[in-house]
């Protein structure tokens, strides 16, 4: 239709006479088309008028643009029958990522390519209209909150508090059922492992485990006999010498004939303590690279990392048979500290 | 104390005290503001929604504060329940099933029951709710029909609300399946027979939602169970949220009244009267719901037992938003179409499928049927009396009447039982209620509803004619003297007013002097 030139915004309907007749006269009720009514309507142009100065060079001479967003589209399309066939055909998960990647990423570049290079782009403008309020307008919705909320307790102070006490309760009791049935209190559950005075050392095939099976520089993770694999009661056993090891005083017994056995969660964050390095002798955690000491007699002392305390050792004797027995339940908590740690 | 610190109509705004609480009020109400504006005319406009005072604004609200119910057991109950059918040899607290095989989601629901403290009062007080959830729905939309509320400007939420109440429905279908008991169990086996009826893809969509021949590959209940827990809720919850919002932007409907017209709504404002009523009508409802949960006893699966698919009970009805739909297949004729190499099985396919579609695609168009059979398009906020729309009441009867009838066809062994009569009359006797009933209750609330408009002052008390015989034997009759509530006694309805407080009451406080009125 008509040359429609960049200077609408002010003055195109009132000049564009012949535009203004497309439909747009929304804006002016009264019938009166002044200046000051045409300001605010929004100008009009025509649908799929090349000459509109929002178009891109691409959208007013659009043939490469279509051809190439068509392209795309098709690429897309190509990738979606592809995942289809792939599907069809038993799946292949490299297959069907290119297939759907690309068949999406093109049918979505398609799509914005024609968005950018075909469609009106700006500068269109929209107001901006501050929603901070006026002073007494906050004043009137102070006074609704604040003045009804009195209205609620003003001189029933006592209905008051026994609402806010009874809400109080009444959330309480309701917390019991939705924690308290969630499970069993700690106790004194962490303090205890299933090692007892007597208890028989099993590797994790369940066999008894002799004095000398291990070789000296040797390691095994045992158990107490019924309860292999058990998270809490894994126990490293290691065999640095062939004499009895005293790693404190007061552990004069508990390592015979070099058979010397720590807990095997980490004092850190309970990982397995799950290497020996045997030519520095000591005890690594994967995690977070806790390094424990067990050469010369030392109760697993941390000298790196964030392990706070030693491995809790645990006391062996060897039975009559020549097996290896707990002489007793480790003497401390094993694993990471907790408050009623003591 | 007068603080109008506002510079634009300082006089026009009112009066704020400056007590430390007031103060605090006004710097939230300021912070809030200035991110999102809300104070702008006067912020009122939702602190002074108006909600009319009438008892059946109330089924509604029962509806949502049952779904709050059900979500916060739900949570509670899928920290205990196992969705799995692997199968396990019972060794739980409960002695009489101890060593029978049962699948992890039986048990875990037996665990839950009676292992677990307020274990078995949550999850009936969770069954309790779905029933008076859906039962609520059901009300609150006969109230929405029966008033004309669904007209417009709101045919947009009433087809929110029909297919909240669809799946409400198809959520409690899905929740009582999952305990895998011999009741809900059997109920799946049908479920997978009619899924198996739907001609042409029937047979696809059974193996696919099963994951094989009935009863599958074990995936069924933790596909339930996702749908029950996670996607249905969402839909559900976001729909609800529709629901409200448009409620707010449309406003509520209100009966005719004294100053009530198509441009206002009359009735008491959100805050703080409404809020204090419906806070204490949800703690209300959770009470009535937990009391449910903790008296009456409901689904008992240990003593219907684990599912098996080789065993069956009698009376085995569903819960009672599918009774309809239970008495439809049992009084349909076996009406099995063979032929061309095919069979459409229509003695399941006509009443579990296309019934209960034609049914809710009836719900969902009946805001335009009914505007295109009376051509009446504008605009309604005044509700209609059920009686001055004889038509649609009728039919709405008629409706009702029919499902009721279903309802009770889903019964037929225990009445035949009951009353000692041969199950077949039974069942021919629904096949001709069914169909006679609604027609009969249609036709007399018709004529019910007529009468009733023709007569003067229907509605009102009646009021006693006093006959006294003078000393001349001349007889006279005058009316008795109004009682109360025969007479219009509301106030005149004006906009929220603004509350300050008076200096006077305050000193009077403050000595300990009350001043009563008389």
């Amino acid at each position: 239709m008509t040359d429609v030139t960049h200077e609408t915004p002010g003055s195109a309907p009132g000049g564009g006479g012949a535009a203004g007749g497309v439909g747009d006269t929304g804006g002016s009720g009264d019938g009166s088309d002044a200046s000051d009514g045409a300001d605010k309507s929004s100008p009009v142009f025509p649908v799929a008028s090349f000459e509109d100065p929002h178009l891109e060079p691409y959208a007013r001479n659009p043939r490469r643009a279509e051809t190439v967003i068509g392209i795309f589209l098709i690429l897309g399309v190509i990738g979606f029958a592809g995942y289809g066939a792939v599907y069809y055909v038993g799946g292949q998960t490299q297959v069907e990522g290119i297939f759907l990647g690309a068949g999406l990423f093109c049918f979505g570049f398609g799509l914005s390519a024609w968005g950018k290079y075909l469609l009106p782009r700006g500068p269109f403008v929209e107001e901006r209209h501050s929603h901070v309020s006026t002073a007494a307008e906050v004043d009137a919705m102070t006074a609704a909150i604040s003045g009804r909320g009195k209205m609620m307790f003003r001189r029933r102070g006592f209905l008051g508090g026994i609402l806010g006490a009874g809400a109080t309760i009444m959330g309480v009791v309701l917390a019991f059922p939705l924690l308290r049935s969630l499970g069993p209190v700690p106790k004194d559950t962490f303090d205890h492992t299933n090692w007892r005075t007597g208890s028989l050392l099993v590797d994790f095939n369940g066999r008894p485990i002799r004095s000398d099976d291990l070789e000296v520089g040797g390691a095994l993770t045992v158990f107490p006999h019924g309860f292999v694999g058990n998270a809490m009661d894994q126990t490293f056993l290691i065999r640095p010498e062939n004499i009895d090891i005293v790693t404190a005083p007061g552990r004069e017994t508990w390592a015979p004939l070099g058979n010397l056995a720590f807990s095997k969660v980490c004092t850190h964050a309970g990982c397995p303590v799950g290497l020996y390095e045997e030519q520095t002798q000591q005890l690594l955690c994967p995690c977070h690279q806790s390094l424990f000491d067990v050469g010369q007699g030392r109760p697993a002392t941390p000298v790196f990392g964030p392990a706070p305390r030693p491995l809790p050792q645990l006391p062996l004797m060897i039975d009559t048979d020549g097996y290896l027995r707990a002489q007793s339940d480790y003497d401390q908590p094993v694993g990471p500290g907790f408050w009623e740690r003591s | 104390m007068s603080s109008t610190n506002g510079p634009v109509q300082a006089e026009a705004a009112p009066r704020l005290d400056t007590d430390p609480g007031t103060k605090a009020v006004r710097a939230g109400v300021k912070w809030i503001d200035d991110r999102l504006g809300v104070a702008k005319d006067g912020g009122r406009s939702l602190l002074d929604k108006i909600f009319p005072d009438h008892w059946s604004f109330l089924l509604g609200e029962i509806a949502l504060y049952s779904f709050v119910v059900l979500v916060l057991t739900g949570i509670f109950l899928s920290l205990y329940f196992n969705p799995s059918s692997a199968e396990v040899v019972y060794h739980g607290a409960y002695a009489p099933l101890r060593g029978t095989k049962m699948s992890i989601a039986y048990a875990s629901t037996l665990d839950l029951s009676f292992a677990i403290r307020s274990g078995l009062v949550i999850r009936q007080m969770h069954h309790w709710a779905a029933d008076v959830f859906v039962g609520s729905i059901a009300v609150h939309m006969i109230r929405i029909f029966f008033t004309g509320a669904f007209r417009k400007p709101r045919e947009l939420n009433w087809i929110v609300g029909v297919t909240l109440l669809t799946l409400a429905i198809v959520n409690g279908f899905l929740g009582y399946s999952l305990p895998d008991d011999l009741i809900s169990g059997t109920g799946i086996r049908i479920a997978y027979s009619i899924i198996l009826s739907i001609p042409l893809v029937g047979s696809y969509l059974a193996t696919l939602s099963f994951g094989g021949q009935f009863p599958g590959d074990g995936s069924i209940i933790p596909r339930m169970f996702i749908l029950h827990v996670l996607v249905i809720p969402l839909i559900i919850l976001g729909l609800i949220a529709a629901h409200l919002g448009l409620l707010v932007r449309q406003k509520h409907t209100q009966f005719p009244g004294e100053g009530r017209t198509e441009e206002n709504v009359v009735g008491s404002p959100m805050y703080p009267t409404f809020i204090a009523k419906t806070t204490g009508f949800l703690f209300m409802i959770t009470g009535v719901l937990w009391a449910l949960g903790g008296l009456v006893q409901i689904n008992p699966i240990w003593q219907f037992g684990p599912y098996e698919p080789t065993k069956i009970s009698y009376a085995v009805q569903p819960d009672w938003y599918m009774g309809w739909l239970d008495g439809a297949l049992r009084i349909m004729p076996s009406w099995e179409f063979s032929g061309f190499g095919h069979t459409i099985p229509f003695e399941i396919f006509l009443p579990a499928v296309l019934f209960p579609g034609l049914t809710f695609t009836l719900f969902y168009a009946w805001p335009f049927i009914e505007a295109k059979l009376t051509g009446d398009h504008a605009e309604h906020h005044l509700l209609d009396r059920p009686r001055d729309r004889p038509r649609r009441t009728a039919v709405g009867a008629g409706f009702l009447a029919f499902y009721a009838m279903l309802f009770a066809a889903s019964s037929t062994d225990v009445l035949a039982n009951f009353f000692n009569i041969s199950l077949n009359i039974v069942l021919w006797s629904f096949r001709v209620i069914v169909f006679v009933v609604p027609v009969i209750v249609g036709l007399l609330t018709y004529r019910i509803c007529l009468d009733m408009t023709g007569v003067k002052g229907v509605g009102k008390r009646k009021r006693a004619m006093i006959v006294t015989r003078s000393a001349e034997g001349e007889y006279s009759t005058v009316p008795s003297a109004p009682r109360p509530g025969d007479e219009h006694e509301e106030l005149p309805p004006i906009p929220v007013p603004t509350y300050v407080e008076s200096d006077e009451e305050q000193t009077q406080e403050e000595e300990g002097v009350r001043v009563v009125p008389r």
